[in-house]
């Protein structure tokens, strides 16, 4: 590696949000050689939360989506090819087209995909959808448009929710399956999962939860309907399988660093650490392929599928890749999300499932605006808002003192607490749930959950 | 043009929604659904609201070209 880190060859494999504001960062950061974003995706860089609220709304187009730069990041941009190997020690990076790229510092950035239904033959059909790219919202939004009789959806995380409130909107019949017992259990725990619930019914949504789709049933190759795992059956005329994300880390299978179904471990700078638990001084790694440990929740590492957290940890890690030791910087963000549905604005702030207790503290269920605190062992350790999201930076001020739960008597407006005392949080096993969690506790130590992933195929 | 808005910083003071009406709509009381290409005619609007916006969550600029070898 050369002296002065802002020289040297740096590549960046992910070209989607943390990939590209990695990129600029570096240049703003004073990065002055050659920089390589490879991008298995054709499309350049696109922002994906829209795809599953305006796009399928019918509002924007699916293409329209390009993220702006904040400046030209002075890139060799490699797209629509993928990153299939790592050479750690010959340092470079090889591609599906047969070259490989050196570098002296390595950027991972390769995010997630969306995961499958499981049987291949059900998933052929044609209606049976997943949504991740803009190709898959493109073929979606197509087929709204076309007026389906009724639309399956199979996962009520926040984007199985978000899909079934669109559908709502636009007038179609919408069927729920939920594994948990209820929808977004996962990030925000049982009582706001009620309250869910209820958005859901109220407008119209065939929810069900605690419940499997046992098959997709098929005539003449197209999607006509499910089984359920009590019975049930619903005929419908398209599926979108919203199971939540899988790592994209197969390609890093021989690379000995700590990669496993949460991500690539790193540690608080982004540095990826290797398998023996040894931390690399060459290979960053952001965005939601990355595993990192968090000292508001108890140092466990954290992956986090975030929109703020991908662009907040590229900025960090470009940051460290082109500063001496002592001038690096640590990722120590609290995590933040948003979802948009049923016309309400859902926000987060910190981690709920890191809860015992939760106390609504403003607002109520039934005003369907509401501040939900979230205690772990005597501390605050998340918030959700509901429609009242100009609270929520007073609340991340509570959790970043690690101030006490529950929050007294006038903590946010001068009111006593709606609920007089704290319920269980209600936080299920992530094993139970159709789709995964956003985000995941993954444990304290940066080799526990090592596993050397071969793809089947 | 495009533009994104950060709606992790968004606390829906809609300073944008009556700048740029075309452009930025809330959805319920409070959630923001935006149009990420900016028409031409829009852009001067939407300037304005990058600037009004009290939490600076508006970004624009030009999206990635493709071609850029």
């Amino acid at each position: 590696m050369p002296s002065d880190p802002r020289e040297g060859r740096i590549v960046v494999v992910g070209a989607s949000l943390a990939g590209l504001r990695a990129a600029e960062a570096l240049r703003e950061e004073g990065f002055t050689g050659p920089l390589t974003v490879v991008g298995e995706e054709h499309r350049p860089p696109y922002d994906r939360p829209p795809l599953s609220k305006q796009v399928l709304l019918g509002t924007a187009a699916p293409d329209t989506t390009g993220l702006p730069m904040r400046r030209d990041p002075d890139a060799q941009w490699r797209l629509g090819v993928r990153a299939t190997g790592l050479d750690p020690l010959a340092k470079r990076v090889l591609l599906a087209d047969g070259e490989s790229l050196p570098y002296d510092r390595l950027l991972i950035a390769t995010g997630t995909r969306a995961r499958p239904w499981p049987h291949p033959q059900q998933a052929a059909l044609d209606g049976v959808f997943t949504l991740r790219t803009s190709e898959d919202a493109a073929r979606l939004a197509e087929r709204l448009a076309a007026g389906p009789r009724r639309v399956l959806v199979i996962g009520a995380g926040f984007t199985g929710s978000e899909i079934a409130s669109a559908c709502r909107e636009r007038g179609i019949e919408v069927t729920v399956a939920e594994r948990g017992p209820g929808p977004l259990v996962g990030a925000l725990g049982g009582t706001l999962a009620k309250l869910a619930a209820a958005m859901q019914r109220a407008h119209g949504v065939d929810l069900r939860c605690a419940v499997t789709v046992s098959a997709l049933r098929g005539r003449d190759g197209r999607f006509v309907g499910a089984d359920f795992s009590d019975g049930s059956r619903v005929e419908a005329d398209l599926c979108v399988v919203a199971l939540g994300a899988i790592r994209n880390i197969e390609w890093l299978a021989d690379a000995g660093l700590a990669a496993g179904p949460h991500g690539i471990a790193c540690d608080a700078g982004c540095r990826a650490v290797d398998m023996y638990g040894i931390v690399t001084d060459d290979i960053f790694v952001a965005g939601d392929i990355a595993r990192f440990p968090h000292p508001l929740f108890d140092y466990q590492m954290l992956s986090l599928e975030h929109w703020g957290n991908a662009v907040a940890q590229a900025e960090v890690a470009a940051h460290n890749m082109v500063s001496p030791g002592p001038l690096r910087r640590p990722h120590l963000t609290v995590p933040v999300f948003w979802s948009s549905q049923f016309g309400f604005n859902i926000k987060s702030v910190g981690v709920p499932a890191f809860s015992d207790q939760v106390v609504i503290a403003q607002g109520s269920l039934a005003e369907r605006r509401l501040v939900a605190v979230y205690g772990y062992r005597g501390r605050i350790t998340a918030a959700v808002t509901v429609n009242m999201a100009k609270w929520l930076e007073h609340y991340q001020g509570l959790i970043e003192s690690a101030a006490t739960f529950p929050p007294g008597p006038g903590a946010a407006d001068g009111q006593p607490l709606v609920t007089e005392f704290p319920i269980p949080s209600d936080v299920p096993d992530a094993r139970g749930l159709s789709h995964g969690p956003t985000v995941a506790l993954t444990g304290h130590l940066p080799v526990r959950r090592l596993t050397v992933v071969r793809s089947a195929g | 043009m495009r533009i994104v808005v950060d709606l992790t910083r968004c606390q829906a003071y809609a300073q944008c929604v009556f700048l740029a009406p075309q452009v930025f709509e809330l959805h319920g009381e409070e959630a923001l659904l935006y149009r990420p290409d900016v028409p031409e005619e829009q852009l001067d609007r939407v300037r304005e609201a990058v600037v009004a916006c009290p939490v600076r969550a508006i970004l624009v600029g030009e999206a990635v070209d493709a071609g850029a070898e």
